[in-house]
């Protein structure tokens, strides 16, 4: 590889790394900061890439499309439809233990995969959704590459500033007493519920607008673009081993599970085809190795949360 | 349709269904009530279950003779798997199992790709022809899934209730604390719980893979349906997880008179949302966490 597919290389990484950053902040709202188990990231993604995609698109024969709006409308539409779907699923899920809202967002992940597939009316069906515009689609390759990663890259910035100043305010205090001690915040007022559907819709909101950035950076989204478990676990491992309940570990695991990630996946492709199948489920074993020994040698991750005045919580 | 037809085609399918539903169901509810976690590597046991009693049909047994040694070596994983993965664990919040056992998921589920590959597979090549009982259209396999649900369900339901062990498990279940002041052994009844559990897990695999096929999503699949089974029954309650288990796969059988048969795997899910909205302890009273 010459140095210029080097380059090009790198911000095509760069880009999905600052994708996938969001991804990790959004869960870090639910899962580092109030404690909440989101195993359907995927839907939640699904939907935001769907929801800006139908509404930014080029019109289309069959499918809802065509209405070419503005692309901050489309943005902000795919954050609107994801957290509409998280609101219902945690109003009726959050009254209990985070293990139920680990199942109904298994579930919701599927229901919204089985909807992809089977409204073509809709989304396309299979063939899925293309001609969504690009901004800056219409510069010749590398400069049109390099201004959709700085545009990924002020959004990643402006959602970790916003989600940074949020959970140093008391916002932020709140939710951390009400993940370390649910009882003791509820008996000095806070509303736990409440309070807790409120990351839980900010958190999959954010998860929609990553899906948005990636489907406008595709250009377009099939059903196949979503694999529902390998998504969402890595999002996981990102934030766990980046450290969870702090948005700097979200990012850097991001990117380094990325990259781990895509460079395996670079090896395995050079193999003979008669082992390359087994390698590439031998990579998901990998993962979820990883997730264990994370798990076990360093569970508060690489960076790990950081709290004013107090040792760090183990 | 006469009902004979509906009989036929909508609630014995269902019925099939649901038993095989019920058996994963208990499991899940017994790693629940007792060892208090949302087990999310059950299905994919399942899956492993099923794949190991394809290796032993491969190597020259009959199917249903092949379901105990299947049992027997899922088991073991299960055990395995809990002194591995789950068992350090213990200390920290429960959810933090949930997470483990989703990346045990993962993982038992890439084994079983690479070692079986991702084409179906079935136990037995052939179409085969169903009974006619009065009008009642059965095939052997399907009449043999019912007995072997019945002989699990009846014979660990006396297991629970009369054996000094199963009274030990589900004091464990009821106080942990109280348990272990009262001398049991909360390490011996985990283990026993998956030795257990793993049996069940590759029992509902196996009688999954031969109404069906061999897949290895086939467990993940049922995932679903077997927790909005258990947690419909009542966490806790093996007859409330058999109930539930029923009720899940004939609504699934049924769910086609109102929705398109592609949302069949909706179905479960929308039982599981209502049941949590209306009554969260379920149908038969059971826990909730």
């Amino acid at each position: 590889m010459d140095l210029l597919g080097l380059a090009n290389y790198a911000v095509f990484m760069a880009i999905l790394i600052g994708i996938y950053a969001l991804l990790a902040l959004g869960l870090n709202i639910q899962w580092g900061f109030t404690g909440l188990f989101n195993a359907g990231i995927a839907g939640f993604f699904a939907v935001g890439a769907y929801t800006s995609a139908i509404l930014t698109s080029l019109p289309a024969t069959g499918r809802l499309g065509g209405y070419e709006l503005p692309l901050l409308v489309g943005w902000a539409a795919s954050m609107v439809a994801a957290g509409l779907i998280a609101w219902p699923i945690g109003k009726i899920c959050l009254r209990f233990r985070s293990d139920y809202l680990a199942i109904a967002t298994i579930g919701i992940a599927e229901i919204i995969r089985l909807v992809i597939r089977t409204e073509g009316w809709l989304t396309g069906g299979v063939r899925g959704v293309t001609g969504v515009p690009r901004p800056f689609g219409e510069l010749d390759y590398m400069p049109s590459q390099i201004a959709y990663l700085a545009i990924v890259a002020t959004l990643v910035l402006v959602a970790y500033l916003l989600v940074e100043r949020q959970v140093k305010a008391p916002w932020g205090r709140m939710m951390r007493a009400i993940r370390d001690n649910e009882l003791a915040a509820a008996a000095m007022g806070k509303q736990v519920e409440a309070r807790r559907l409120q990351a839980f819709v900010f958190g999959s909101a954010l998860m929609g607008l990553a899906g948005a950035l990636f489907v406008h950076f595709n250009r377009s989204i099939t059903p196949e673009a979503i694999d529902p478990m390998i998504a969402t676990f890595l999002i996981w491992i990102m934030l766990i081993l980046g450290g969870s309940g702090n948005n700097r570990g979200a990012i850097l695991g991001a990117a380094l599970i990325w990259i781990i990630w895509s460079v395996s996946e670079l090896l395995t492709d050079r193999l003979p085809t008669e082992i390359a199948v087994q390698a590439k489920y031998a990579r998901v074993f990998i993962i979820g190795l990883t997730l264990q020994l994370v798990l076990r040698f360093r569970p508060e991750g690489i960076l790990p949360e950081r709290q004013a005045g107090s040792p760090p919580r183990r | 349709m006469t009902f004979l037809d509906f009989l036929n085609f909508h609630l014995v399918p269902g019925v099939v269904l649901g038993s095989i539903y019920a058996v994963g169901a208990i499991g899940i509810t017994l790693v629940f009530g007792i060892l208090r976690f949302a087990h999310f590597a059950h299905g994919d046991m399942a899956t492993l279950g099923a794949f190991v009693a394809l290796a032993l049909v491969t190597a020259g047994l009959t199917p249903w003779a092949a379901l105990p040694v299947a049992m027997v070596a899922v088991a073991l994983v299960a055990i395995g798997v809990d002194k591995l993965f789950y068992d350090y664990l213990k200390a920290r919040p429960k959810i933090m199992t949930v997470m483990a056992s989703l990346g045990v998921a993962l993982m038992l589920r890439a084994v079983v790709q690479v070692v079986f590959g991702v084409d179906p597979r079935t136990y037995a090549t052939g179409i085969v022809r169903p009974d006619d009982y009065f009008g009642l259209l059965l095939r052997s396999r399907e009449l043999y899934t019912l007995a072997a649900v019945i002989l699990i369900v009846v014979g660990l339901t006396l297991f629970l209730r009369h054996s000094r062990w199963g009274k030990a498990m589900r004091a464990m279940s009821d106080n942990p604390d109280l348990a272990r002041l009262s001398g049991v052994d909360n390490r011996k009844v985990t283990m026993l719980t998956w030795a257990i559990v793993g049996a069940l897990c590759a029992a509902s695999g196996f009688m999954l893979g031969i109404n069906t096929e061999l897949d290895s999503m086939m467990g993940w699949q049922v995932l679903l349906p077997m927790f909005a089974a258990a947690i419909l029954g009542g966490v806790g309650r093996v007859e409330g997880a058999v109930l539930g288990g029923l009720i899940v796969g004939v609504a699934e059988e049924m769910s086609i008179f109102i929705l398109p048969a592609q949302y069949k795997a909706a179905t479960a899910f929308v039982l599981l949302l209502l049941i949590l909205l209306v009554r969260p302890r379920g149908l038969l009273n059971g826990k909730v966490l």
